[in-house]
């Protein structure tokens, strides 16, 4: 009886030693998958901050942003192996062209669907189904329309995208810039993590010290009093979907790197972990979302050893009811009204 | 805060303290504190209420009233200080056991449920009295034999079998509940208009609308945040008189309003709040006197401003 | 309540209906004017008599819709094609999502909880009956094991819906229980969290028959009929849809009555002021924790009891089938209808259920199709399709009662 129960506890196995055996490389790893999480955490905080809606479309909004990166690259002919200065001329014009891309796009989303909801004053549901109608439809026209006019590399198949970075050797053998007895850290690594901060910082300066930024901050605040002294508010949703959008763009370039790929639904999961990731910090909150992006990709990658893989994503569903239970309005709480300059 | 203090026992003597002694204190506000952050709301504010009075509570904008309300209520847990109603420490609980114990209260920025009709607003209100949950009101097997006799169908049919198997307690519930929330209704003279959706009606409606669905909770204290707010000199004139029925109901009233014509005609004592502190408590016409108040509704700036 | 009334204010006696909204709503269809007027004009028996008709007729034809053959309105069915499926096999999984829309009808429109994560209820109920009633599953295996049952043994399956349901609320619960205190828009992603986690657990777990999912899953017991093969076969079996149309046609009538009890009565009313103003109801008295777990626990008891009928009809499930895309998909019935408004809920699982079923032969369009027509009809139409002027309709008939118990007084 005792034995019939015990293989019905549904913990699994708990493997210390492979966790334990390389936690600098787990962290690198787990901090690299944050980085993007992050990235597109702030997409959702700052839409959420500024007009209390979940906006299910960025997800897509990412999505577009990877295949903008295929598109910059096939179009200026860039593969494995280029030289060093193609591959930054490349890379760059890969990030402009993404984050274009997925800037647009988002301002699409808020133009042709939740502007006129909000002009009818409609309930949040309606912008949420909404939403997932907008994502559908973009989904769609990668995975489908798209494949009917121009056939491959559209449809629902995944589709490889050349890695300049990946392994290209700057210092060490196979793209390591820092190889030590403890850890090894590629350029890719490097490049996304730190290509990540360096956006959200500049992204936080925006918000916090510049005019602009002081209206988003208003209008999150308190929309009506920020109408009266002459704020327009129309412009700030459309600047809200616009930032978030070129942060997106700038994962999406990141993802590319690492992953070398991309599929039509590809922002799904990275959608619905981003999305955790700033409820995790505190949505609403731009340093939240870091946090949040960071301490859900550690955990995650931390998780996948511990267990094996497929544990990952209860282990990050897990944390964030863990976080919201003892605070529940995440870890740095809700605010993009109040600077925390 | 010894301010507050002294200029309480200043007053007591000299006209408040004397008619109140005897009367049974319904609620006591015992030394609250609140602070938002930096922000103190409330600073030790100290005052009671008599059963079957109506007291007053003003102040400028930003005094604290509301967010006194507010405490009571248990929207907010006092950072210090006691809530004792009827005896009973009630700061920090629940508002709906608060609400249950006995006091009820409407809101200075309307807040109706605006896609119920009004006869339903009042109906959430008479519910907070009622015991049907969904067992009871999915199977209807709770049986209820010794109704009062208007509660029964008319369709003589229906009133027979009524009558042999019982009305079940959900339908005994829901009838009593509509017949109370159509007296009230009646009561705060809306009733033309009770099955219209509350987003629907008139400003006044809504204001009346608030203090029939609170009243339907069977309060013993009713707490009305500027319940004249809008409203014209005729209205307020109804106010005022819809005000005195309900104390005659036997309900005691706390009453926020800026209105001093209607302040002074209709309450019993005033409280005065300025930067969450009381700084007068007593007759009206003793407050109006007070130079403290007067300087702060002449809004007079003084240092006490930045703390 | 003191008896006291002011006679002036006495106005109770001409209550009415808001004649301008009346107008409005007339003036939607033009020919709904003249039916109501004569409507208006019958006396009470006539009513009576011609609505009892009209219901039965209405049942007859929803129980005689699988052999629906007479030209032109055969061109519903979806077995028209080749490709096309089972025209009864379609209808019951219409029927099936009719009571998802029923069961998130109650979270989401009545008391305004956004629980993305409805499908895994949907699968608790589906992997109940599974793993009880399925002689092959790990569960019932074991079980026989530890206590020497003899092997094929297995839970039938009208002990499994108990067991259904009680796995449903008791996840219910343990799921609202933390979660129903934090702000609405935490609940979206933490039980779109619980939808996905409930998937991957199912499909990394041996004791649930891993991403192979289970297989032999008991049907409802039924008396044995001859097939058109000539063999013997229970009622419940895989060729003949309609009687799993008619069963689960029965079930949802069922739901219908229990949820539009709980909607016109104290609890439905407390739901609806915690969905318009939580802060408000809480001190008008209303427990808002606790009504938002029974709405969280009685829909997660209704989604069971669709996944379990969906379960056995298949009688073989996989994780798989439990996709967090389909959580979406109900929230979308629910919304599309006309949220908070159950023949609106019913009305959207049909269409997103059955138009995509009738064309099949655009397989590869459905999806985009989907998106571009859930957008339109929100942007066009944000009430819904049947907007939910519910509230003022109900009392609307209830006026004339409503009068009696005021002039009784
Ligand atoms: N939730 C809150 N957070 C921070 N400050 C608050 C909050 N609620 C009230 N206050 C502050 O408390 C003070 C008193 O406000 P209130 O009670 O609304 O005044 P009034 O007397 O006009 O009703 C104000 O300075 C207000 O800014
Ligand atoms: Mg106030």
């Amino acid at each position: 009886m005792i034995g019939a129960l015990d293989s019905l506890v549904l913990v699994p196995m708990v493997n210390w030693d492979n966790l334990f055996s390389d936690i600098p490389g787990h962290t690198v790893d787990g901090l690299t998958r944050g980085a993007i999480y992050a990235l597109v955490a702030l997409g959702y905080t700052l839409v959420y901050g500024v007009m209390r809606l979940i906006n299910f479309a960025h997800s897509e909004v990412f999505m577009v942003g990877t295949w903008a990166v295929l598109g910059i690259y096939t179009a200026i002919g860039a593969a494995e192996g280029d030289p060093l200065w193609f591959v930054i001329i490349a890379t760059l014009l890969a990030l402009i062209g993404a984050m274009l891309a997925s800037a647009g796009t988002a301002l699409v989303v808020e133009r042709v669907a939740y502007k006129p909801l909000r002009k009818k004053n409609a309930p949040p549901l309606i912008f949420l189904i909404t939403a997932i109608g907008c994502s559908l439809v973009l989904l769609e026209i990668f995975g489908q329309v798209l494949k009917v006019f121009f056939g491959e590399p559209f449809g629902r198949k995944p589709i490889s995208i050349p890695s300049l970075v990946k392994t290209r050797q700057l210092i060490g053998p196979n793209g390591a810039l820092i190889q030590t007895d403890v850890v090894t850290i590629t350029n890719m690594q490097v490049i996304v993590f730190f290509g990540a901060v360096v956006m959200m910082f500049a992204l936080d300066f925006f918000v916090n010290r510049s005019r602009l930024g002081r209206g988003v901050r208003a209008v999150a605040q308190d929309p009506e009093t920020a109408a009266l002294m002459g704020v327009n508010q129309d412009r700030i949703f459309m600047l809200v979907f616009i930032l978030g959008g070129a942060m997106a763009g700038v994962a999406a370039l990141l993802y590319t790197m690492q992953f070398d790929g991309t599929k039509f639904d590809v922002g799904f999961i990275i959608g619905v972990k981003a999305f955790t990731a700033a409820v995790l910090g505190g949505i609403g909150n731009l340093r939240g979302a870091l946090l949040g992006g960071l301490l859900l990709g550690v955990v995650e990658v931390y998780a996948s050893t511990l267990f094996d893989s497929s544990w990952a994503d209860v282990t990050a569903f897990i944390l964030l009811v863990l976080v919201l239970m003892v605070r529940p309005t995440g870890i740095l709480g809700e605010s993009l009204g109040k600077a925390r300059a | 805060m010894s301010d507050a203090i002294e200029l309480e026992k200043d007053a007591a003597p000299s006209g408040a303290g004397a008619p109140t002694k005897d009367r049974e204190v319904l609620l006591s506000v015992d030394h609250v504190t609140l602070r938002f952050g930096g922000v103190v709301a409330l600073n030790d504010v100290d005052f009671q209420i008599y059963r079957g009075e109506i007291l007053g509570l003003i102040g400028p904008n930003g005094a604290g009233k509301t967010t006194c309300f507010n405490v009571m209520t248990g929207v907010y847990k006092p950072t210090s200080g006691e809530v004792l109603f009827n005896g009973k420490q009630i700061a920090g609980r629940k508002s709906h056991k608060i609400n249950q114990l006995g006091i009820a209260r409407t809101f200075q920025n309307i807040r109706l449920f605006p896609e119920l009709s009004a006869l339903e607003n009042v109906m959430v209100g008479c519910d907070a009295r009622h015991k049907t949950s969904v067992i009871g009101a999915a199977f209807r097997l709770a049986r209820v034999f010794s109704a009062p006799d208007e509660l029964y169908s008319d369709n003589a049919f229906k009133r027979r079998y009524e009558k042999t198997l019982g009305l079940s307690r959900h339908i005994y519930e829901e009838r009593i509940g509509r017949r109370d929330a159509l007296q009230l209704l009646r009561f705060v003279g809306i009733a033309d208009r009770a099955n219209e959706l509350a987003r629907n009606l008139p400003y006044g409606y809504q204001r009346r609308l608030e203090i029939a669905r609170a009243m339907a909770t069977d309060p013993q204290l009713l707490c009305l945040d500027e319940p004249a707010a809008g409203f014209n000199p005729a209205e307020k004139e109804d106010l005022m008189g819809l005000i005195r029925r309900i104390r005659d109901r036997g309900l005691t009233v706390l009453l926020i309003e800026h209105d001093m014509k209607l302040v002074m005609g209709v309450t019993d004592r005033i409280v005065t709040l300025e930067f969450g502190r009381k700084i007068a408590d007593g007759l009206p016409a003793e407050v109006a006197r007070d130079p403290k108040v007067i300087a702060a509704y002449l809004g007079e700036p003084d240092e006490s401003a930045s703390a | 309540m003191s008896e006291k009334i002011d006679s002036e204010t006495d106005t109770a006696g001409d209550i009415t209906i808001e004649p301008e909204r009346g107008a409005r709503k007339q003036s939607i269809i033009p020919g709904v004017d003249i039916v109501k007027g004569l409507w208006s004009r019958q006396s009470k028996a006539t009513r009576l008599v011609i609505r009892s008709v009209a219901i039965a007729a209405g049942i007859a034809l929803l129980v005689y819709l699988p052999f629906l053959n007479i030209l032109p309105f055969a061109q519903v069915r979806t077995d028209l094609s080749p490709e096309g499926s089972s025209w009864s096999a379609v209808l019951f999984q219409v029927v099936v999502y009719m009571i998802v829309a029923v069961g998130l009808n109650i979270v989401i429109g009545l008391a305004g909880l956004l629980d993305l994560g409805y499908i895994g209820f949907y699968a608790i109920g589906a992997y109940s009956v599974a793993l009880f009633g399925s002689p092959s599953s790990p569960v019932t295996e074991k079980i026989a094991n530890t206590f020497n049952l003899s092997t094929g043994w297995a839970v039938p399956f009208t002990a499994c819906i108990p067991i259904a349901i009680a796995f449903a609320l008791m996840f219910g619960v343990l799921l609202g229980a933390p979660t129903l205190r934090l702000r609405g828009d935490y609940l979206a992603i933490v039980t779109l969290g619980f939808g996905e986690i409930i998937r991957i657990v199912l499909r990394n777990l041996d004791i649930t028959g891993g991403s192979a999912g289970i297989v032999e899953i008991p049907a409802p017991p039924g008396p044995e009929i001859t097939n058109e093969y000539g063999s013997r076969v229970g009622l419940f079996n895989r060729l003949d849809h309609e009687y799993w149309y008619w069963l689960a046609l029965v079930v949802l009538f069922l739901l219908i009555l229990f949820a539009r009890r709980l909607e016109y009565s104290r609890v439905g009313r407390a739901w609806l002021a915690i969905r318009e103003d939580e802060d408000a109801a809480g001190l008008m008295g209303v427990d808002a924790l606790k009504f938002k777990l029974w709405a969280f626990a009685i829909g997660a008891a209704l989604g069971a009891m669709a996944g379990a009928l969906f379960a056995s009809h298949q009688t073989a499930i996989t994780p798989n089938d439990f996709q967090l895309n389909l959580s979406f998909l109900f929230v979308a019935m629910v919304v599309i209808g006309g949220s908070g408004n159950m023949v609106g809920a019913l009305l959207g699982a049909f269409m997103i259920t059955y138009l995509p079923e009738r064309f099949r032969d655009l397989q590869e369009w459905r999806p985009f199709a989907f998106g571009l027509a859930l957008v339109l009809v929100m942007i066009f139409r944000p009430q819904g399709m049947v907007p939910s002027r519910r509230r003022a309709a109900e009392f609307a008939d209830r006026k004339h009662e409503a009068e009696e118990a005021a002039t009784d007084v």
